[in-house]
């Protein structure tokens, strides 16, 4: 060796030793970074999905307590500008409150209309169908417009504000003087958790409602067909398949499947099942079918794992007393590994339920969910949306109001994932055996 | 649904009268029967329900089909030349036939009432209307015509359907209940047939994977047909005209691969340092405790959809970049115009891919024999250096499959570069501007209002195929390499 220290001590480090232990601990410091920056990501993406999805759940409504008399109702109905009528009458009580509360704020019927909507009709749709709130003060939550809101959480502000049809500045006088007189607050919008898709100009009433039906429906069909099929598949390959060229084939199909990009199922399932099937499109059933083959290697590749680790000694004692192959397998090998292939089978379902690629290829985006299916067929076979779906068509549109509403959508999604995911680690925590 | 009702009550009534008719020839006595009284009427209800769900599916399958042919066949060549494509014909016809069901549904016109109606005193578009039912045109008499027909070949075909399964069903009731027996094997019948239904369900997987390659090869094969493939392999423009007609589309595959290239090289030189290094520190460093928390939280970067990534580089990564490298921005160097460009859709797809990397190397890092770790130490060596000069060099062969994998979920991931990469594709180096990739335009030219038939809509198939293949190359061969190195050291 030519480079041989020329001293050796053990108390002091030589020049070599100490660049080695710094290049150790560079080394080191490297590892923790990488995995820190992927826990700050996390973080980050937490934060801003929290931030972001979070204003979706409030809306903010106008509190007004209206009095309508027998008499006003029946001159209103027999009105030609019924909701003309009723609009006076909203703006007589509105004036009277800010009189009662000592407000004193300029404003018109058209101030008033930028800032609520069409008030009139929406009074007079309460009074028809609650027939005896006539004569009765009613509270009235009048939901404010997207821009308003906009305003309140500080995305509108007075200085980028441009005056238009939909709000002027000075509306926003009347806005702070009834803010601070608690006539305009939030509350928990649950519209957005029970509604349904509204149209691309109107974020503030879109729900996600629809979706959460269309998706779980979805979910039905790929519970109900991928875990027979993987399951069927998976004890057939585990336990009786013969090693010849077929199973070989049966295996590679299943572990490339497992990696072919989701967007091929979405093309497979255009072509097939609406192409040539004829298949209604945007159907959750269609949807199913495509996450079902989606979701089967996965399925098949954690079913054939707890198969396996069902020891061979229960197999042998079940066929030493007399049981055949088929008995053995149904009675014994089977429910000892139902915890793992249930869990497996919910780790699929989760994943399916985030899929979004192939349901943009069937058509289940650009439909806009406005109703709830009226049944269980309607439900299979109606167009309607799906979670993710939904939230894509949220994101694509060009109100910036929808993209409150996306990342609302995807809270309610991870919501739906975390739940699922926890019950899969209880289910293996509770029923996992080691052997 | 009557039909499936049906066969299944008779299912389980086959089930009971099985089993009570093999206990009664052995007069009562279970020892005398040759398999357990179960086996008797399992048989029973196997053979009730096995072939009459398979004419079902058949059936349901073959019908739509035939009728189609049927009802293509009222129209004449001409009229195919004039009015665009057959198949669009047949949609509005089964549009307009699914509409007359809901008319009668609703009660406004009785069922005999439909079959004299006709296009010239009857106005069927605003009468669908009526129902909630829009079709794009008028009806013409011709697909009224076609639409009565579909409608009473399908209301016939409906009605043998029950038959034709009722028929099966009770068929296969009267076999097996006269083949029922004490002396009858029923329970080496029941388990043939049982292996025959698990063996059909491990063939779904081949049966999808031949369904993906023929869906694509028609489709692409009619593609190449109405567009030359040089013009598709070697174009360098992807400029589709819109409508479908009218004006010569370019559709060049090149700068899509391009793009797609370059975005996935972006997004693998994040994951591949990070995922590396999270793997090796998890891997040697790491106590227990800390591997716990560690290695399932990069996981978790695994299970989010990708749509939550794809909003996130939209909304969040995409404006932060700019406010970084555009006009006016931190940096100031104006190299970035808007939020959505290669880098944004590149990084983002980057920390998906993290935990793809980072799990399959700890397993190959783990793999690696804890006597070459010894040797190393023996002789005085470093951790960092030993992890460098002997176990990294080890494992080298299953690295290189794990970044295959992870560069083949990145060439088909289709969600983070809809939101976050842009439309326009160009052949450009800079990684600031916007490009597009073939998942991308796969979305974008299916999702699109355009003819089904048109060039610029069967382009979409030709990407996917070209999609495919390559995702299944990478595949294989990742695979195989991963394979080769575990069989190394077990």
């Amino acid at each position: 060796m030519t480079d041989t220290p020329k001293f050796t001590s053990m108390k002091v480090q030589d020049p070599r030793t100490k660049k080695r232990n710094a290049a150790e601990k560079r080394f080191r410091a490297y590892g923790i970074a990488a995995i820190a920056i992927g826990g700050l990501f996390l973080a980050a993406l937490t934060f801003t999905i929290l931030k972001s999805g979070l204003p979706a759940f409030t809306q903010y409504v106008m509190k007004l307590e209206v009095t309508l008399s027998q008499e006003q109702f029946d001159d209103a109905e027999s009105q030609l500008l019924k909701t003309a009528v009723y609009r006076d009458i909203f703006i007589d009580n509105f004036s009277d409150q800010l009189e009662a509360n000592g407000i004193d704020v300029n404003y018109d019927a058209d101030a008033l209309e930028r800032l609520l909507g069409k008030v009139g009709g929406d009074i007079r749709a309460h009074y028809r169908e609650n027939l005896s709130d006539i004569g009765q003060p009613t509270v009235f939550q009048l939901q404010l417009s997207s821009r308003v809101e906009g305003y309140f959480r500080g995305r509108v502000t007075r200085d980028t504000l441009v005056d238009s049809r939909f709000l002027e500045k000075t509306d926003l006088d009347i806005v702070d003087v009834l803010r601070d007189a608690g006539l305009m607050t939030g509350r928990f919008n649950w519209a957005f958790l029970t509604g349904t898709d509204s149209g691309v100009d109107n974020p503030g009433g879109a729900g996600i409602g629809a979706s959460v039906i269309g998706s779980f429906f979805m979910m039905l069909v790929v519970l109900f067909l991928s875990l027979p099929i993987g399951v069927a598949a998976s004890i057939y390959l585990e336990e009786f398949a013969p090693k010849n060229r077929f199973t070989d084939l049966v295996e590679v199909n299943i572990s490339n499947l497992a990696a072919v990009p989701s967007i091929v199922f979405g093309i497979l399932g255009l072509s097939v099942f609406i192409q040539f099937m004829h298949l209604p499109q945007s159907a959750p059933l269609v949807g199913g079918l495509v996450l079902t083959l989606m979701t089967l290697p996965t399925i098949i590749i954690s079913t054939r794992a707890s198969l396996k680790s069902v020891p061979p000694s229960i197999r042998d004692a079940a066929l030493g007393i007399g049981a055949s192959k088929m008995q053995s397998v149904f009675h014994h090998v089977l429910p000892l590994s139902m915890p793992g292939i249930l869990t497996g089978t919910i780790i699929g379902l989760a994943q399916a339920l985030g899929e979004t690629a192939p349901l943009l290829l069937i058509g289940m985006v650009g439909f806009v969910a406005r109703e709830y299916p009226d049944g269980v067929v309607s439900g299979f076979m109606d167009p309607n949306s799906a979670m993710p779906a939904q939230i894509y068509t949220w994101a694509a549109r060009a109100d910036v109001g929808f993209y409150e509403k996306a990342w609302g959508g995807i809270i309610v999604l991870l919501v739906f994932l975390l739940l699922m995911n926890a019950i899969a680690i209880f289910l293996r925590k509770k029923f996992e055996r080691r052997w | 649904m009557l039909t499936i009702g049906l066969v299944l009550a008779l299912c389980a009534i086959g089930y009971m009268m099985g089993t009570r008719r093999a206990l009664s020839s052995a007069s009562g006595d279970q020892r005398l029967l040759h398999s357990l009284k179960g086996y008797y009427g399992q048989n029973v209800a196997l053979s009730i329900l096995v072939p009459s769900a398979t004419l079902l599916v058949v059936w349901l399958i073959a019908q739509p089909l035939l009728i189609n042919q049927s009802v293509a066949s009222l129209f004449s060549d001409q009229d195919l030349a004039e009015g665009a494509s057959s198949s669009l014909i047949i949609q509005d016809m089964r549009r307009v036939a699914n509409g007359l069901d809901v008319v009668v549904d609703q009660g406004l016109v009785s069922d005999d009432a439909i079959a004299s109606l006709d296009a010239e005193s009857t106005n069927v578009r605003e009468l669908l209307a009526d129902v909630g039912v829009a079709v794009g045109s008028d009806v013409t008499q011709q697909t009224l015509d076609g639409a009565k027909r579909y409608r009473s070949l399908s209301k016939t075909g409906n009605f043998w359907r029950g038959i034709a399964v009722l028929a099966l069903a009770l068929a296969g009731f009267v076999f097996a209940m006269q083949r029922t027996d004490k002396n009858f094997r029923a329970r080496n019948v029941v388990e043939r047939g049982v292996l025959i239904l698990l063996f059909g369900a491990a063939t779904v997987a081949v049966l999808t994977t031949v369904g993906i390659v023929l869906s694509l090869i028609f489709n692409t094969i009619n593609f190449f047909d109405a567009f030359p493939a040089a013009d598709f392999f070697f174009g360098t423009r992807w400029e589709p005209s819109f409508s479908g007609r009218g004006g010569a589309s370019d559709l060049g595959f090149l700068p899509l691969i391009w793009g797609t290239m370059y975005i996935s090289i972006i997004s693998l030189i994040v994951a591949v340092p990070l995922g590396l290094f999270s793997a090796i520190y998890l891997s040697e460093y790491a106590s227990d405790r800390v591997r716990a928390v560690a290695k399932p939280m990069l996981e978790i970067l695994a299970g989010i959809p990708t749509i939550v990534y794809g909003l996130f580089a939209l909304l969040t990564v995409g404006p932060l970049l700019v406010s970084a490298f555009g006009n006016g921005g931190f940096f100031g160097v104006n190299w970035m115009s808007g939020g959505t460009a290669a880098i944004t859709a590149g990084s983002v797809m980057g920390i998906m891919l993290i935990p793809f990397v980072s799990s399959l190397s700890d397993d190959i890092i783990n793999a690696v024999p804890q006597a070459m770790r010894d040797g190393s130490y023996g002789l005085g060596a470093t951790q960092s250096e030993t992890i460098r000069q002997v176990i990294l060099p080890a494992a080298l062969p299953g690295i290189v499959g794990a970044i295959l994998l992870a560069a083949s979920r990145a060439i088909g991931e289709t969600m983070i570069v809809v939101l976050g990469a842009g439309a326009a594709a160009s052949l450009s180096l800079n990684p600031f501007e916007a490009m597009t990739t073939v998942t991308a335009k796969i979305v974008s030219q299916l999702t699109g209002d355009g003819e089904f038939n048109s060039p610029e809509t069967m382009v979409a198939f030709a990407l996917g195929m070209t999609l495919f293949i390559i995702t299944l190359c990478l595949n294989v061969f990742a695979l195989y390499i991963v394979r080769k190195y575990r069989e190394q050291y077990d």
